[in-house]
């Protein structure tokens, strides 16, 4: 059936084009002949074929268009006419014998145009005849266009300001008077249209109007670009008067889409200065009409128009224009008590907007805003709405983004009661744009009291709000969200020690709430952050600052090692044993030497019960001997214990090579250039020693399980070893086992099991070389490497 | 004419948030044939930054990555030289310069780039040189006090390199060169 009709009005669309084309042709004949008579006749017949009523208004359109076309050459001809000696006058008379009304208006509109243009008359009094004429349709399909014709005819005609058929006294108000006039009976007949046909097709009659909306907008454009429209006579006559046409057309579809058009076509110091108008009409529209977004959109150009430059702000507090806002949105809230909550925000979002680019200064105006959405969403469950959660986002990213600084957000009180109302993921997705704002804009939060408003604001990050929340999440999203809050650490700095010192505790105290999955993210920027702080104390007097209150490098180490603790139930000891080695260097600069020693301690526990990967034992011994070799605080009791422990770890590597080079390096354990008193160049040699035995082994064992011998390389390695102290004066190395080393490497390398080795060649080439280059240096160290038989 | 960034020591987010911006902005796509990074990234985020920057990257192991793939030692040549890369923290005592010269002599390379300490320096030791970046954030250390960020352009071309040496200094970036030129080809 549908099918059927369609294919109906395509017949009958080019039926009615064939003889509009067929009439058309006998017109044109009849122009160039200049036959007035019969021209009047064909473009009468013409004419007619728009009083069709079985075209739906897109093909009606389509057929007008054609009509309007000929219409042009009709008025050319007229306008010809006249100049040719014909009265305009009588073919004003002339044109009202067409026999129907529909083509007799047409043409009488033509001739109008023409008529006005002559300026024999008044454009006033044509215009206003030709208006009151047309109301001689009132089908309203026919109607629209025959008045949308007029419209378009009569628009550079209007008597407006400066325009050239400006008449003498008060011309403009004709003007308005004519389009006003024109736009009610076209806003009637459109709103009319709903009505005409079977109820069953309401819902397509309403899309094909909606489709004709732009026709009565048109007039609104219009009215905008009369140039006599003042603010006064907008706020006066037009204004009213167009709303009062809009509120009593009681139609929903009509409401909504001229409440938008005169928000768009009038400008915005007009908006501003009949505000109140404007927002009284609201509440009176239809209820089914989308005001929210009515008023969205206003907001919206108004908030434009505030950033458009300072000079308009005045304008604004002038007239009040938060406050009336604020009261129309809550009217309006109050009145649909239906209001989806995410409508809801969205006007508080757009209220909000607003109201930073107008009032940035006045912060209780947008807790005011965010108290009120509170208000509003309390007493409801978590927000799942996709939509409303979207809104609440932006309504609460606007503050932080205006003021480019957390600390204005965290003095709103109302800003973390909104976040309440959000479900977890949501949460969870402001505290990450609330993270990234602090790291854009370079924020520093350097109160304690601010750092737990600001860890409670992103507690989504913080700890589980939904145990199940965090099943579903991927590890890499996981991972990146940690790390975002592990670099919002090292954001929160205070300056002042006491402070500084409040802060770590507060983050201390929220970190511990994440669980063992957050705390290897969390807890290692801390400890730096606190080490930073040590460091800044460094070398201040405790005797002298006395106050029991103050903070001190002791204190620190306290809390330090607490939260190094917490690691354990985890655990992550590699990551744990290498905050307490990084301790134990700060203990070692602060001349802690009992604190220091615990540190180690704690570290080799962790080492010796924890540590069983044999790759996380080479790296951790390294990191133990590389510290080991740099802390000057023990004495010699202390230093004996934790070397002797540290060697022993070294020899007891699984794999062979890794224990030769750790005991190797444990060699620079006894012998410090820097320290006097730690020169001990027998234990040098017998750390050089116990790796040569156990390159001697792994070279054993290479010939015993694969018949050749294994590389030479760490007796090279040793041999650069013996060249370092040796370099250094180290008595107890000398040239003989210098010599005797590179005896046994040769003899290794050209040996009957030797393999071949381009890397252990080439090492022992650049050592050879080395001590070359060391000869000829000349001077002391040239005289020792001379002793040196290559 | 090949340029070469090396840069470490990052521990983002450890120890620093991110790169310094100045030093992000002059690192821009297209301009660097090879990055070498001697290790502490330490995410993957960080890695994927420098990917960004040449897809040519080198990455040794610092003790605190969180991949644990990436090689303890690496070398590579590029044009007449060849370079090595250590994280450094495995050569005791850290940042002593001769034990560095060990390291260079046993990977027998032109250029040894390593990181650990922190602390910018570019020494010529006996036919090389051994290099160290600094640390790209300017990022916490127990070894160097005050670190500011820096990190290192080689421009090679031919039997010269010119070290640029970049360095933040109170929000203002300041640059030092180091001329080196390889004289012997013995190596090769």
């Amino acid at each position: 059936m549908i099918a059927d009709g369609v294919e109906d009005e395509e017949k009958w669309l080019s039926a009615g084009i064939a003889g509009l084309q067929q009439n058309a042709f006998y017109m044109h004949r009849a122009l160039d002949s200049n036959n007035l008579k019969d021209a009047l006749k064909y473009s009468a017949q013409m004419l007619s074929e728009l009083r069709t009523s079985r075209l739906s208004p897109h093909k009606y359109y389509e057929l007008y268009m054609r009509a309007f076309d000929e219409l042009r050459k009709l008025e050319l001809f007229f306008k010809e006419e006249t100049s040719r000696g014909c009265s305009i006058v009588e073919l004003y008379e002339l044109v009202q014998h067409a026999g129907n009304i529909l083509p007799r208006l047409y043409l009488l509109c033509t001739v109008g145009s023409v008529y006005i243009k002559s300026k024999e008359a008044p454009a006033k009094d044509v215009l206003k005849d030709l208006v009151e004429m047309c109301r001689g349709i009132q089908h309203p399909l026919r109607g629209l266009f025959l008045r949308s014709y007029l419209s378009q005819v009569s628009r550079d005609k209007l008597p407006d300001i400066g325009s050239e058929y400006e008449g003498d006294a008060d011309t403009v108000m004709d003007a308005v008077e004519f389009v006003l006039q024109n736009f009610t009976e076209m806003n009637k007949l459109w709103v009319r249209m709903q009505h005409q046909g079977p109820t069953r097709e309401k819902e397509k009659r309403e899309k094909e109007r909606s489709e004709l909306r732009d026709l009565v907008g048109k007039n609104l454009h219009v009215l905008s670009q009369i140039e006599g429209v003042d603010l006064e006579m907008y706020k006066e006559i037009v204004l009213p008067r167009v709303l009062e046409q809009v509120v009593n057309c009681k139609d929903e579809l009509a409401q909504y889409y001229l409440m938008d058009c005169i928000i768009q076509v009038f400008p915005d110091e007009y908006h501003l200065q009949t505000l109140e108008t404007l927002l009284n009409a609201c509440p009176q529209l239809q209820p089914s009409v989308d005001v929210k977004t009515v008023l969205a959109r206003l907001m919206e150009r108004l908030s434009n128009y505030a950033a458009s430059g300072a000079e308009v702000l005045p304008e604004f507090f002038q007239v009040e224009a938060f406050a009336k806002l604020n009261n129309a949105i809550g009217k309006v809230i109050e009145a649909q008590e239906n209001m989806p909550i995410a409508g809801v925000v969205t006007l508080y979002a757009s209220l909000l907007t607003f109201t930073l680019q107008v009032h940035p200064d006045r912060l209780d105006y947008i807790d005011q805003i965010l108290g009120a959405c509170v208000k509003k969403l309390s007493g409801k469950e978590k927000l799942d709405d996709r939509q409303a959660t979207k809104q609440i986002v932006a309504l609460l990213s606007a503050p932080l983004e205006k003021y480019k600084d957390i600390d204005t957000a965290l003095k709103l009180l109302n800003y973390p009661r909104v976040m309440e109302y959000l479900n977890a993921r949501t949460n969870k997705e402001m505290a990450n744009v609330i993270i990234q704002n602090i790291m854009k804009n370079k924020t520093c939060i350097s109160t304690a009291e601010k750092v737990d408003a600001l860890f409670e604001l992103i507690k989504g990050l913080i700890r589980d709000l939904d145990e199940d929340l965090h099943d579903e999440l991927d590890e890499e999203d996981f991972k990146e969200e940690q790390n975002s809050v592990a670099r919002l650490i090292q954001m929160l700095h205070s300056d002042d020690p006491e402070e500084m010192s409040k802060i770590i505790h507060t983050v201390r105290k929220h970190i511990l709430t994440g669980g063992r999955k957050r705390l290897p993210f969390t807890v290692p920027p801390l400890i730096f952050s606190s080490l930073k702080l040590v460091r800044r104390l460094e070398g201040q007097d405790e005797s002298v600052s006395g106050n029991e209150a103050s903070t001190t490098p002791k204190k620190i180490f306290q809390i330090v090692t607490q939260i190094i603790e917490s690691l354990s139930s985890i655990p992550v000891p590699e990551l744990a044993l290498g905050l307490y080695l990084q301790c134990a260097e700060a203990a070692n600069d602060c001349d802690l030497e009992p604190v220091a020693y615990e540190f180690f301690t704690q570290a080799y526990i962790l080492y010796e019960e924890e540590i069983t990967d044999s790759k996380a034992q080479v790296i951790c011994i390294h990191l133990i001997i590389g510290t080991l070799q740099r802390m000057h605080v023990f004495g010699v009791e202390n230093r004996d214990a934790l070397t002797h422990k540290a060697t022993g770890y070294s020899a007891k590597l699984l794999k062979k090579p890794d224990q030769c080079r750790a005991v190797y390096a444990c060699s620079h354990l006894f012998w410090l250039d820097e320290h006097d008193r730690i020169r001990d160049g027998e234990r040098v040699l017998l750390c050089l020693k116990r790796a040569l035995r156990i390159a001697n082994a792994v070279q054993q064992m290479a010939t015993a399980t694969r018949g050749s011998g294994g590389s030479v390389v760490l007796f090279i390695e040793i041999l650069n070893k013996y060249l370092y102290f040796y370099e250094k004066g180290v008595s107890q190395i000398t040239v003989e086992s210098i010599q005797d080393l590179i005896e046994l490497i040769r003899s290794e390398m050209n040996g009957d099991n030797a393999s071949s080795d381009p890397a252990a060649d080439a090492f022992l080439a650049s050592t050879l070389r080395y001590i070359q280059f060391q000869k000829d240096k000349g001077g002391a160290v040239g005289e020792r490497y001379e002793l040196i038989k290559v | 004419m090949v340029l070469v960034l090396a840069l470490g020591d990052l521990h983002i987010p450890h120890r620093a948030p991110d790169l310094p911006a100045k030093f992000k902005s002059m690192l821009v796509p297209g301009k660097i044939q090879h990055v070498i990074c001697t290790g502490n990234l330490c995410t993957k985020e960080v890695h994927d930054y420098l990917k960004t920057v040449c897809p040519d990257l080198h990455i040794t192991r610092g003790e605190y990555d969180e991949e644990t793939r990436y090689p303890e030692t690496k070398t590579l040549t590029i044009g007449q030289f060849k370079l090595g890369v250590c994280h450094g923290h495995q050569v005791i005592p850290w940042g002593d310069l001769d034990s560095l010269a060990m390291l260079q002599r046993q990977l027998d390379v032109d250029i040894l780039v390593t990181g650990h300490t922190h602390q910018f320096t570019a020494y010529k030791h006996e036919a090389g040189v051994v290099i160290n970046p600094g640390s790209a954030t300017g990022a916490f250390s127990s070894i160097t006090y005050d670190v500011n960020p820096s990190f290192v352009l080689m421009d090679i071309d031919g039997l010269r390199v010119v070290v640029y040496v970049y360095e933040l200094i109170d929000g203002e970036v300041k640059v030092d060169k180091i001329d080196f030129k390889k004289t012997t080809t013995a190596t090769a």
